[in-house]
Formats: structure tokens, sequence, C-alpha cells
């Protein structure tokens, strides 16, 4: 048997741009330190792309995110499909207006006649004790503006994909990466092919309950679904992997089997992708479930800085046992 | 006024002038006569800006506008039947009754843009010039903008961007003196905003916005020099909204003697004379420019109000590429 190539998701993702910057001469990057002679980004997901596609292609920007965020919203209304890196998630608050007033709204406010095939590369997460503006999760601001999508892969192979498939879909989408799990090794992607985003993948298939995450969750839901299997407890997991669109069909199919769900994110609880997930499931199959639907996430509260606080913060392994094991009562 | 250009232009420029200017007072008897119901940013003063920019334009340029824009719309080419058909939320707007007057676009004449947020089209129109400059195309991006927007962060960075870059986009001040209700004086930290520019190492350039051979000629450099891959200009256009900010506004923050002298210093009516006196026309010969824009308009909005409203389903339409869950 031949060992199965593993590469990690920084590298996925330079692959997914490099086989799009080859493929399309409109794709062009732009960010903070993207090109090589700034270090080809700060986590080096661009490095080598402005060395073999040249500095008009690929541009590190000034610190100017409301800037290049809407010169990136300029570029893609005019025809070219910028991916555009804003370093870190919370610093997509310093250019709002130019993502949900402009990025999400412009195809529909201008009846089908301009669109804007722009996606926006950032990353988050707790772990590195970055305090209250460096490891939020956001998706949920992004889930409640019509018109725009979010991707969030966890592991290297859907990254790939999902990058592909977000360059090429016609609609803005925000690429959410998460930093902690960037070196974590994966299996190699299949070069060229591209995952259309709205399309949730079922990680493990089971019978008795719905284990629902994307992003950093995923590394935790399957390591507490193994150790619930030893005791006979068989969880299905899914892995949304774009969270707006909602694979909608898929949760549900899975649901009506199990009868049981339990959402798991890092990002806070309150009005979170969690909430809107139980409320599908309640809506559409209120007769067939056997428990209430359960939410795991982090503490309605900012992301704090010392490590027991931050720890504190972020849901356990535990918490998501807990909460299984809740609908099985 | 400075070496003004062939009759043809200035009378290209009085025809664009007379259009916005019937095109607006048509639209506010409309809005008080209750058959059109929409928030208007009248640009009543501001008329020979945009007329005497986008004479030197091609339906290839881009343009950028704000909500204070439909001026900027109508002189760089947006069909009027269109636009009113917009205002009127009628399937056949520009865009279907979705948009409305802060968010008119046509790209077929280059209105890529129309934003609602101050300052907003600057970052926008540096991504426009962008497009145009990784292509190796000539076009060249204009972004309309108040006095209020130069306050606005989105103003410093698109500035500093486009200089760094040597983006081919020319940034139009249109400086009339209010951000909403508040004088330009005690919002504004400089004298003049033109002089802003030389924080961005680009010519900055402050003419009066009431002489159209003025900006013709002001805009005619920045243009070229955009075209020609040396990069942005800021232009600060000075001129006057007669209207206030939002139709309905009555003006009491305006001191009455600048109201009355901005008013008395009309430059429509002067432009006007100024042509009759210089002989590129006769007062006939205008009248009948005037009869011609006033059979579009009436036709514009005949068109407006026989086409059949937008239909709700609309509201399910694009949002995205293809219909999602």
């Amino acid at each position: 048997m031949s060992e199965e190539q593993k590469i990690n998701t920084i590298e996925a993702i330079n692959w997914a741009l490099d086989d799009a910057m080859a493929k399309y001469p409109n794709v062009i990057l732009f960010g903070e330190e993207v090109a090589d002679p700034e270090g080809g980004g700060v986590i080096k997901v661009t490095r080598g792309l402005s060395t073999k596609y040249g500095d008009s292609r690929v541009r590190s920007t000034p610190i100017t995110e409301m800037g290049f965020i809407g010169a990136a919203v300029g570029a893609a209304i005019a025809g070219m499909r910028p991916v555009a890196e804003i370093m870190l998630m919370n610093f997509v608050a310093v250019c709002m207006d130019q993502i949900t007033n402009h990025a999400a709204k412009l195809r529909f406010m201008s009846g089908g006649q301009t669109h804007v095939p722009l996606v926006i590369r950032t990353m988050t997460g707790t772990g590195f004790q970055q305090g209250g503006q460096h490891s939020d999760f956001l998706e949920a601001w992004f889930c409640h503006t019509p018109g725009i999508k979010v991707a969030m892969p966890s592991n290297p192979a859907d990254a790939y994909g999902l990058m592909l498939g977000a360059i090429e879909d016609d609609d803005p989408v925000l690429f959410v990466e998460h930093l902690a799990s960037y070196w974590n090794p994966g299996v190699a992607p299949q070069r060229g092919k591209a995952i259309p985003l709205g399309k949730a993948r079922i990680a493990r298939p089971g019978k008795d309950v719905t284990l629902i995450g994307y992003s950093r969750s995923m590394i935790d839901i399957p390591v507490v679904a193994e150790k619930l299997a030893k005791d006979g407890i068989d969880c299905e997991i899914i892995d949304l992997r774009t969270v707006a669109p909602l694979d909608t069909d898929a949760i549900l199919t899975s649901v009506k089997k199990t009868g049981r769900a339990v959402v798991v994110h890092e990002a806070v609880r309150s009005f979170g992708v969690g909430a809107e997930v139980s409320a599908r499931i309640h809506e559409s199959l209120f007769r067939d479930l056997k428990a209430p639907v359960q939410r795991v996430a982090s503490k309605d509260s900012p992301v704090p800085f010392a490590k027991q606080l931050e720890s504190a913060f972020i849901y356990s392994h535990a918490d998501i046992e807990e909460a299984v094991r809740k609908t099985l009562l | 006024m400075q070496s003004a250009p062939a009759t043809d232009i200035l009378l290209d420029i009085y025809r664009r002038m007379t259009s916005i200017k019937a095109n607006d007072t048509r639209i506010i008897a409309t809005m008080k006569a209750g058959r059109l119901t929409m928030p208007y940013y009248s640009a009543r003063g501001q008329e020979c800006i945009p007329a005497a920019v986008s004479v030197l334009l091609t339906k290839e340029d881009y343009l950028v506008t704000m909500y204070r824009g439909v001026h900027d719309m109508i002189a760089k080419g947006v069909p009027t039947k269109l636009i009113w058909a917009e205002f009127a939320g009628r399937s056949t707007g520009t865009c279907k009754g979705k948009g409305g007057p802060m968010h008119v676009t046509h790209p077929e004449s280059g209105c890529m843009v129309t934003t609602g947020v101050v300052g907003a089209g600057l970052p926008i129109a540096c991504g426009l010039a962008l497009a145009a400059q990784v292509r190796g195309e000539k076009r060249v991006t204009i972004t309309n903008f108040g006095d209020g927007a130069s306050n606005i962060g989105a103003f410093h960075e698109s500035l500093n961007l486009a200089s760094v870059w040597k983006l081919p986009v020319v940034f139009m001040c249109q400086n009339n003196r209010y951000a909403e209700h508040t004088s330009y004086a005690k919002g504004t930290s400089i004298e003049s905003i033109a002089d802003r520019a030389k924080s961005y190492s680009i010519p900055g350039v402050r003419v009066d916005g009431n002489d159209p051979i003025a900006v013709y000629n002001v805009a005619r450099t920045a243009i070229e020099r955009a075209r020609s891959g040396q990069g942005p200009t800021l232009i600060e256009a000075m001129t006057f909204r007669f209207n206030g900010h939002l139709l309905g506004d009555m003006g009491e923050y305006i001191p009455k003697t600048e109201y009355a002298a901005a008013v008395a210093a009309d430059p429509y009516p002067k432009y006007r004379d100024w042509l009759i006196a210089n002989k590129h026309a006769t007062a006939a010969g205008l009248d009948a420019i005037d009869a011609e824009v006033n059979a579009e308009l009436e036709a514009a909005v005949k068109f407006a109000f026989d086409s059949p409203l937008t239909d709700p389903i609309e509201i399910t339409r694009d949002i995205y590429a293809a219909a999602t869950a």
C-alpha cells in the first residue's frame, strides 16, 4: 500500500492559490505582507506566489483594510477575481462597510448588473493568548448578511478544494482559516478539483446522534466521538465546511435518521451558527426529535488573555460529551 | 475665463447641464405631487462639475458616485428614462427598482457603483482603476464625493493607496460647503481639501466648480495624467447645493447671506449668458437644445410611469449568482 501524501493547510491553500493563478489570469492577490519581499504572508500561505506571478498580480498592501478591501470590491466588479487577505478576523471590523454594505449587496442593489467575485481570506482562533482583538470567530456577522458566503474548512484537503471553489464562485466569499490547526497534516487534495460552496461532508457515519461542526470544532468532535464509541454511542459527524449557505438538506437528512443533534463551534454561543442550525432542525423535525438540540460553544465573553482564562472561555471535550449524553437521557 | 475648448464641446457641456437641471426640477415637482416616494439629495447648483468633466470621458471610463449623484449619472450618460424608471420602482429601471436613487448602476455607460455611504466610493474606485492597470487598459476611473467625505478614513486610505500604486483615478471632491448640516469650517481642519493631496504626494488642485471651463481644463490635465500612467489627482471643485442636504431640508443652518450669494452666483444662467455673449451660441440655438432636453425628459417620465411596477418576487433574486437555500 502506497503511503498517502500528507500536507498541512498552509501548503494546501498555497497550492489552491497557485493553481488558480496559473489557470485564471484575472486572479490577483493582495493583503498585508503577502508578497515575497515582505515574507510571503505572516503564516507564509502566499509564499512564492509573487515571485512566480509578478508584483502586479501579487501585491503587499499598506495596513489599510478599508482601502484594500474596497479596492478588491472595485477590481471584482471590473472583472478581476481578487483574493484579499485580512490578516486576522477581528480586523474585518475596520472594513465591515466594504464587506457588508458593498460586496454583499451590490449584485442585488444593481439589479444583477454587477457582481463581486471576491474572496476574503482571514484567520482566527484562540490558543495563542492573543486576547480580545486577535482571536474571535465572527462568522455569524456575515451569515446574517444576505449576499455573502462563508467557507470555514477544517482540514487541508477541504481548504484546497473550498479555496478553488471560492475563487470560481461568482459571489463574495469570506474564507476563514483556523490559526491553531494550520500546521496539522492531512490527506493531500486532488489538484485542480474544486469543492462547490454550500455542501457539507459526512466525516463519520453513525446512527445515534448527529454532531455538527466546522473549522476548529472538527478537531475536537471526532476525539469525543471515538471516546463515546467505546461506550456504544455511535455518532454521525457532519463537517458543514460552508456556514453560509448552510447545507440544510445534509443536516436534516442526518438528524431525521438519528433524532438527536449537537452543534459545536468555537464562536460564542448566543445568536451564533449553532442557534440557526438548531432552529432549522426544530422547525423541520420537531416530531422526529428524541431530545432538544444542544449547542456547545465558547462562553459569551470577550476572548480573555491569561492561559487559564482562555481555557475557561473555550468549550472542552467534556462539554461536548455532556451535551451528547443530554440528548440520550 | 481661461482658454475655452471648441464650441461643440462648450455646447455639449451646456446640454448636459441643462439635462441635469431639468431633471432635478422635474424630480422635485413629481415628488411634491406624490408620484415619486424616495429620499432625494438634489445636486441643483453643482451641474457644471460633472458636465464639464464627462465630456472628457468615454463610456469605457468608470464612474463611481454617491447618494447626491444624479447629476454625475446623467452627465456620464446613464439614460434618463432608466433613472426615472428606477426612481419609480419599475422593472425597467436601471436596477429594477432594487437599488433606488442611492444605488443607480449602469455599467453600459460606465456607472459602476453608486454608494449611500459617505466616502465608501473612493476605495472601490481604486479597485476599478487597479483592474484597468493590471490589464494594461487606458481606462480612467473618476470618483465623486463631497467635502464631508474628506474627513472620513476611506478618503485618506484611498489617496494613499492610489498614490503608492499610481492608480489611474481622479478624485473629484465637489465641495458644496456643508457636510449634511455642518459647515465646512466647523468640521474640516484644513483651509483647502486640495491641500490634503500633499500628504499623499499627488497633485491637488482647487478650482471654481461653478466655472465649466476652469473645471474642464483642470479635469483634462488630471484625466490625461491618469490615462498616461502617471497616477491620481485630487480635484476640489468649489460649489454649492441649493436644496440642502435631503429634500425637505429647510436649510436653517445656512446663513441667509451665504445662501443668497450662492443663488445669485447660480452657474447655470451664468454659463448660458456667457455662451451667448461670446458668440458660441444664440439664445435661439440654446432654446433649441433646451427643447430637445425637455422632450427627452417628457419621454423619460412617460416611459417610467408606463412601465410595470417591479414584481415582489424580485426580492428573492440577485442575492447570489444562483438560488440558494
